[in-house]
Formats: structure tokens, C-alpha cells, sequence
């Protein structure tokens, strides 16, 4: 839907995305390649962006990239850029009633996904609530750390991104590096970001993460099934965020997240949503169904439920 | 970072504003069926016309479907049962068990139960429901639901319980008995993963 308004002649798109980039090396967030760069740094700071690659360009920037990653972590590295699948849009589903908020879902995703463990970027947060409060978020305790969960008297809410169908995140950007794929996943474009933030500051679920330096993971700890928008080693200086596990979801047949593969009270639901059948349809419409800050109109496609 | 998630507000979002994604039609020839559950609450769901007929039509009733799943999880050398109990006279009565399985403690339902209601006196490697059905162990589901239909009805949905496998492919289900221990079924309390780290100052 939003596509529409994408009518910036690509002009001015690229002369203004080079100005703010200039400005971000001004602040030393992001630099000019040195003169003394690669030929392949220069190649990927003039890459097109993602929407705008031709056929022919975008397995060469694939193969460039892989390259480059196997390169830096010593071990075959893939990049994909599967599209989205025809008739498919995605929802999550999380009932309340059962998470048990062991966070087993944060460190799944982490791996999955190769997030940065040093600095520690999670995508998905775990708070923790008061039972006789209800959702009450002046409540939530992030930092719990009992020695067994469930604890008397609270109850857990994991938030990630909402992967909202009007989604204020994606409207900000003043470059378009980020926006909603036609399967509803939100997207970045890690060599388009120009690491402003701005996205960061209008996201009402604080779903989305900056790399202030460098990400540090093992390489032994990498996962090297990557997907262009999704899991790829970030860069510094670019914002990042949960995409359902592209690299694992868009696949035929395709697996599910690896926050609801580890859930072990399997509190955590995903499907299509133009499927009757599928699971997360019938819990919209049989259990009772809440989404986080309905009042702003974002339209999340993240539900939560009361399962009993 | 904390910033963000105090601010998020939970609000309620009826069945009815769900549709608002113009993405969900109830379909036409669903009937809706009403029942409570465990705790008194008042259950409603659609169901095909269809499927609501077969539930009283006990002849022509399909047999039930069975779902594909791992296999059950027994603690090693205990299956068959076979092995130690086929020549074994099965004794029925209720008392504390001495010689063997003496960890199984009923803890469900228990004054109501025995053993026997739920394993197979005639040969130890099945189930038995109530209706004299026999059902083998990787139908367990089966004997639970006789008891906890809401709960049987959403883990076939996929609901309650997990699935695995394939969102948009094959699939399997978890049993019961991998979540929950039938003898004492509550679900145990599990250690947590680490907190995150509390935000340095940020770099600017
Ligand atoms: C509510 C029905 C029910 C009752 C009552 C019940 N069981 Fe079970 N029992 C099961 C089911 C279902 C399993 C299969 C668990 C699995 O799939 O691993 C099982 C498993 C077992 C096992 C294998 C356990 C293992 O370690 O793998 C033994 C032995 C057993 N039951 C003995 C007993 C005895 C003895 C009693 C009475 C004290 C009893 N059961 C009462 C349902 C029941
Ligand atoms: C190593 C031998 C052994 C195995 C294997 C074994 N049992 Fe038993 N079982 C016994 C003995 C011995 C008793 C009698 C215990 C007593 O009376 O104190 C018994 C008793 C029972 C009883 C109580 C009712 C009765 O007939 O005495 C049940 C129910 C039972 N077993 C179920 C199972 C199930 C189900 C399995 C397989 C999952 C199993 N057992 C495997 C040896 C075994
Ligand atoms: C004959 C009826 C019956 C059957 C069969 C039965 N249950 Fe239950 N179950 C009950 C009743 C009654 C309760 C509530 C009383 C209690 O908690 O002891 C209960 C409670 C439970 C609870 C909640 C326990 C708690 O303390 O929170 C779970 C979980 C459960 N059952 C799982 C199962 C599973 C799994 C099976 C199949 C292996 C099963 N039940 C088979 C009657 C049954
Ligand atoms: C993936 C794990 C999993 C599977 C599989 C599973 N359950 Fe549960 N079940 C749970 C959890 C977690 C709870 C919540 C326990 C708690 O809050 O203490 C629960 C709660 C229950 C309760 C208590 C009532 C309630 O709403 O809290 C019953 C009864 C129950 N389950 C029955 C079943 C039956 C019957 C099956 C199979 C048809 C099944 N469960 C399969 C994880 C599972």
C-alpha cells in the first residue's frame, strides 16, 4: 500500500541518501571508503538499492557478498534474497497464558538471527508483569532473574517486532531503506541505512536495534544460512530488526520462526494469515485477542492471546 | 532502550476488530457449537455443519484422525511392557506399588483413578479409553481428551501444545505426555535464561 507514495524520482533519492550519508561520516558514525579500499568496499558503497537491483545485478551482489563473509569469518557463508511467496502474509500469535517467560525465545533468535553478543543487541524483550495489575507497563521488570519461572503472581510478555501493516518505522526513513515486503515482513537494507535512527525513535514497541560498533560472533556461532534482508552479518552503524526469520520462513516448505521452534510451553504460534486453516487464523478468531498500543493505529500483525 | 517498552500499552481488540485487516472471513457454513470448560467459561466456536452431525452419528462416524507425531517419550528400557508384564497376572487393585515403578506417584485426579483406567490390563503396551477402545501409546492424545476436550480440540488446531516441522508443510505434533507428565501432569517450573544487560551509557 504504501508503495504508492515511494514516486521520488530515483535522482533524487540517490543525491540525497549520498548527502546524509556524507553527513552520518560527519559525525564518524559511518565513513567514505579510504582511498586505499578494496574494490569491492567501493562496489558496495555505490550499490544500488535493494528494490532497484536488476536480475542481473543481484546475484553478483550476492556473490560479492558471500565472499566477503566467508572471507571474515573463515567458513562458507550463503546470501540469499528470496522473495515473498504468492497469497502468503504472515502473523505471529503469543499466548499469554502459557509463556512462562524463560527467555529461551531471546537466545534462540540471537543465534538464529547473528545478533552482535558483544555489544548484546537482543530483538526480542522478555518483561515481566504483575498478575493482579494486569497489562500495566509502568509495571514491567525486565531484568527478573529468579532461579524457576513461572513465579507466583506475575505473568510474561515477550515483545519483538510488530511487523505492523501501517507501520510508522518505515514512514520516517528519509532514505527507504526500510520497508514492508508484500508478505508483511519490515525489512532493512543494511547498505542503504544510513544509520539516522530515526526509525528507532518512532517505533512504539522498541523493536528496533543500532550497531554502535561492530558486531562481535564467534565464528563457530555464526549461522551461515543468511538472507539479504534478514540475518546477514550487519555492518556498523545500520539499524536491525526481528523479519520472522526470512531466511528460514520463505522457504517452500518453510520452517517456522526460531522463537516459536525453542518455546518449550509452545506459547508462540505463526502461520498465514489468507490461510483458514492455519493455526494463527484460528486463534484470531476463536481465543481472545489483544494487540500492544491498538490506539496507535499501527495495525500490528503480532496477536496476543489468552489460549485458556 | 528502557524507554520503550514502559511506554507500551496493552488494549483490547475484539474478535470483531481482528477483521479491521479485511483479511479474515468466517466461512459460511460454519455452525456454531457452545460448550464450558474446565473452569466454568462459557466456550464458543464455529465448527462445519458438517462435523457437528458426525459427532452424534456414532455409526457412521469416521474413525478419529491420527496425527503424526515424535515418538512417546518413555525413560529408556521401559517399552516394550511387554517384557516384563506379558505372563504377568495384572492385578487390579489399588495400593502403593512396591517392587517396580515405585517413582510413579499418582498426582491426578488421583482419588478418582487408578493404573488401569488409563493402561491396558490385557496387554501393557497399549492404552485404553474408556469406551474399551485400545489405542497404542503414539495416540495418547486420545485418552487425555476424553477428559480435557477444550484442550484436545486447540492442540489438533495446533493451539494448545506445538507443532512442529513446517509452517506451510508437513508438520508434527507434540504429545501430551512430552509436555506434560501423566501422572502428575502441572507443568514443572524451568530455570530461566539469563537478563539482558542492563544499558551502559549509551556513546554519546
Ligand atoms: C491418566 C492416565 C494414566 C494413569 C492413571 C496412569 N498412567 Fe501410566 N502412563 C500414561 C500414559 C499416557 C503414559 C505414556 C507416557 C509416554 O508417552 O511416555 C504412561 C506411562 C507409564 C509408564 C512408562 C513411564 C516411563 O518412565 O516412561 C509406566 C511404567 C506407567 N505409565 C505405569 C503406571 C502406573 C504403575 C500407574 C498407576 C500407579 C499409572 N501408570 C497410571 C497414562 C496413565
Ligand atoms: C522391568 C519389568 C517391568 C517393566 C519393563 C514394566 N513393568 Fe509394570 N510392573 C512390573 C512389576 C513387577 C509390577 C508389579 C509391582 C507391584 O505389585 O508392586 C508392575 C506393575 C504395573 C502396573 C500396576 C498394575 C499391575 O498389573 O500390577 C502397571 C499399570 C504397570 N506395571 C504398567 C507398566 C507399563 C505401562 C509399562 C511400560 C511402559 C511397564 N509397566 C513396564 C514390572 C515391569
Ligand atoms: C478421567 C479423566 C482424565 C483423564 C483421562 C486425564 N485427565 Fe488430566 N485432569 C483430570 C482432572 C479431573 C483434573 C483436575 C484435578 C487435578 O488437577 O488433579 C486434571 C488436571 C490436569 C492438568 C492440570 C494439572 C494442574 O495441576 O495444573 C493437566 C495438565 C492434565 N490434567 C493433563 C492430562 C493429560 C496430559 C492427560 C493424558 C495423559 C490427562 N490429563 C488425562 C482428569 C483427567
Ligand atoms: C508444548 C507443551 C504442551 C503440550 C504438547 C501440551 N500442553 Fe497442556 N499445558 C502446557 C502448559 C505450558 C500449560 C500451562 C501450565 C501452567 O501454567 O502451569 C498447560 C496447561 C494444561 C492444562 C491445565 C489447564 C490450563 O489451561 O492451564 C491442561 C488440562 C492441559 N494442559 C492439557 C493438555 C492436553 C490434554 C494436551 C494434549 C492434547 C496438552 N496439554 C499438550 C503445555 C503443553
Amino acid at each position: 500500500m504504501s508503495e504508492k507514495k515511494k514516486c521520488d524520482p530515483r535522482v533524487f533519492q540517490l543525491s540525497r541518501r549520498k548527502a546524509l550519508k556524507g553527513l552520518a561520516a560527519g559525525v564518524g558514525v559511518l565513513a567514505i571508503p579510504s582511498p586505499k579500499a578494496s574494490a569491492s568496499v567501493w562496489e558496495s558503497f555505490f550499490q544500488k538499492h535493494f528494490k532497484e537491483l536488476s536480475k542481473e545485478d543481484l546475484p553478483k551482489v550476492l556473490a560479492r557478498m558471500e565472499e566477503q563473509y566467508s572471507r571474515e569469518y573463515g567458513r562458507p557463508v550463503t546470501v540469499k534474497a528470496t522473495p515473498h511467496i504468492e497469497g502468503v502474509k504472515f502473523g505471529y500469535g503469543l499466548d499469554l497464558s502459557r509463556c512462562v517467560g524463560c527467555r529461551r525465545c531471546v537466545y534462540a533468535c540471537v543465534s538464529e538471527n547473528n545478533q552482535s553478543r558483544e555489544p548484546q543487541i537482543h530483538w526480542i524483550r522478555v518483561v515481566r508483569l504483575n498478575k493482579e495489575k494486569g497489562i500495566d507497563l509502568s509495571e514491567a521488570e525486565h531484568y527478573y532473574n529468579p532461579r524457576e519461572v513461572p513465579e507466583k503472581g506475575h505473568f510474561y510478555l515477550p515483545v519483538q517486532c510488530q511487523q505492523c501493516e501501517n507501520a510508522p518505522c518505515t514512514k520516517v526513513c528519509p532514505v527507504q531503506a526500510t520497508w514492508r515486503e508484500n508478505d508483511g515482513i519490515i525489512v532493512v537494507d543494511y547498505n542503504w541505512c544510513i544509520g539516522c535512527r530515526y526509525c528507532m525513535a518512532a517505533c512504539p514497541y522498541g523493536a528496533r536495534h543500532f550497531n554502535w560498533r561492530k558486531s562481535r560472533i564467534p565464528t563457530d556461532e555464526l549461522n551461515p544460512d543468511t538472507h539479504y534482508l534478514g540475518n546477514r552479518p550487519r555492518p556498523v552503524g545500520v539499524v536491525e530488526k526481528c523479519t520472522f526469520c526470512i531466511q528460514k520462513t520463505r522457504e517452500m516448505p518453510g520452517r517456522y520462526p526460531a522463537c516459536e521452534e525453542i518455546c518449550p510451553v509452545g506459547a508462540r504460534k505463526f502461520g498465514n494469515l489468507l490461510d483458514p486453516e492455519s493455526e494463527i487464523r484460528y486463534l484470531i478468531e476463536n481465543k481472545r485477542v489483544f494487540l500492544l498500543k491498538e490506539d496507535l493505529n499501527t495495525q500490528p500483525k503480532f496477536f496476543y492471546f489468552y489460549g485458556s | 532502550m528502557k524507554r520503550i517498552i514502559i511506554l507500551l500499552k496493552l488494549s483490547v481488540l475484539g474478535i470483531v476488530s481482528a477483521g479491521l485487516l479485511g483479511l479474515l472471513t468466517v466461512s459460511s457454513e460454519a455452525a456454531r457449537e457452545k460448550y464450558f470448560d474446565r473452569s466454568g467459561r462459557l466456550i464458543v466456536i464455529d465448527k462445519p455443519a458438517a462435523d457437528l452431525l458426525r459427532t452424534y452419528d456414532t455409526k457412521n462416524r469416521p474413525p478419529e484422525k491420527s496425527f503424526p507425531v515424535p515418538p512417546p517419550p518413555f525413560t529408556e528400557g521401559i517399552f516394550p511392557c511387554s517384557d516384563c508384564h506379558e505372563g504377568m497376572e495384572p492385578n487390579l487393585q489399588r495400593r502403593t506399588l512396591e517392587d517396580m515403578h515405585t517413582d510413579i506417584l499418582l498426582n491426578h485426579a488421583e482419588g478418582q483413578r487408578w493404573c488401569l483406567d488409563c493402561h491396558n490390563p490385557e496387554d501393557r503396551d497399549t492404552l485404553r479409553l474408556v469406551s474399551g477402545e485400545v489405542i497404542p501409546f503414539s495416540e495418547s492424545y486420545r485418552l487425555c481428551g476424553q477428559c480435557h476436550g477444550d484442550k484436545y480440540r486447540d492442540w489438533r488446531k495446533g493451539i494448545h501444545g506445538k507443532r512442529t516441522g513446517f509452517w506451510n508443510g508437513d508438520k508434527e505434533y507434540l504429545l501430551c505426555a512430552h509436555c506434560h507428565n501423566p501422572h502428575d501432569p502441572r507443568f514443572k517450573p524451568i530455570h530461566p535464561m539469563p537478563p539482558p544487560e542492563r544499558p551502559a551509557r549509551g556513546p554519546h
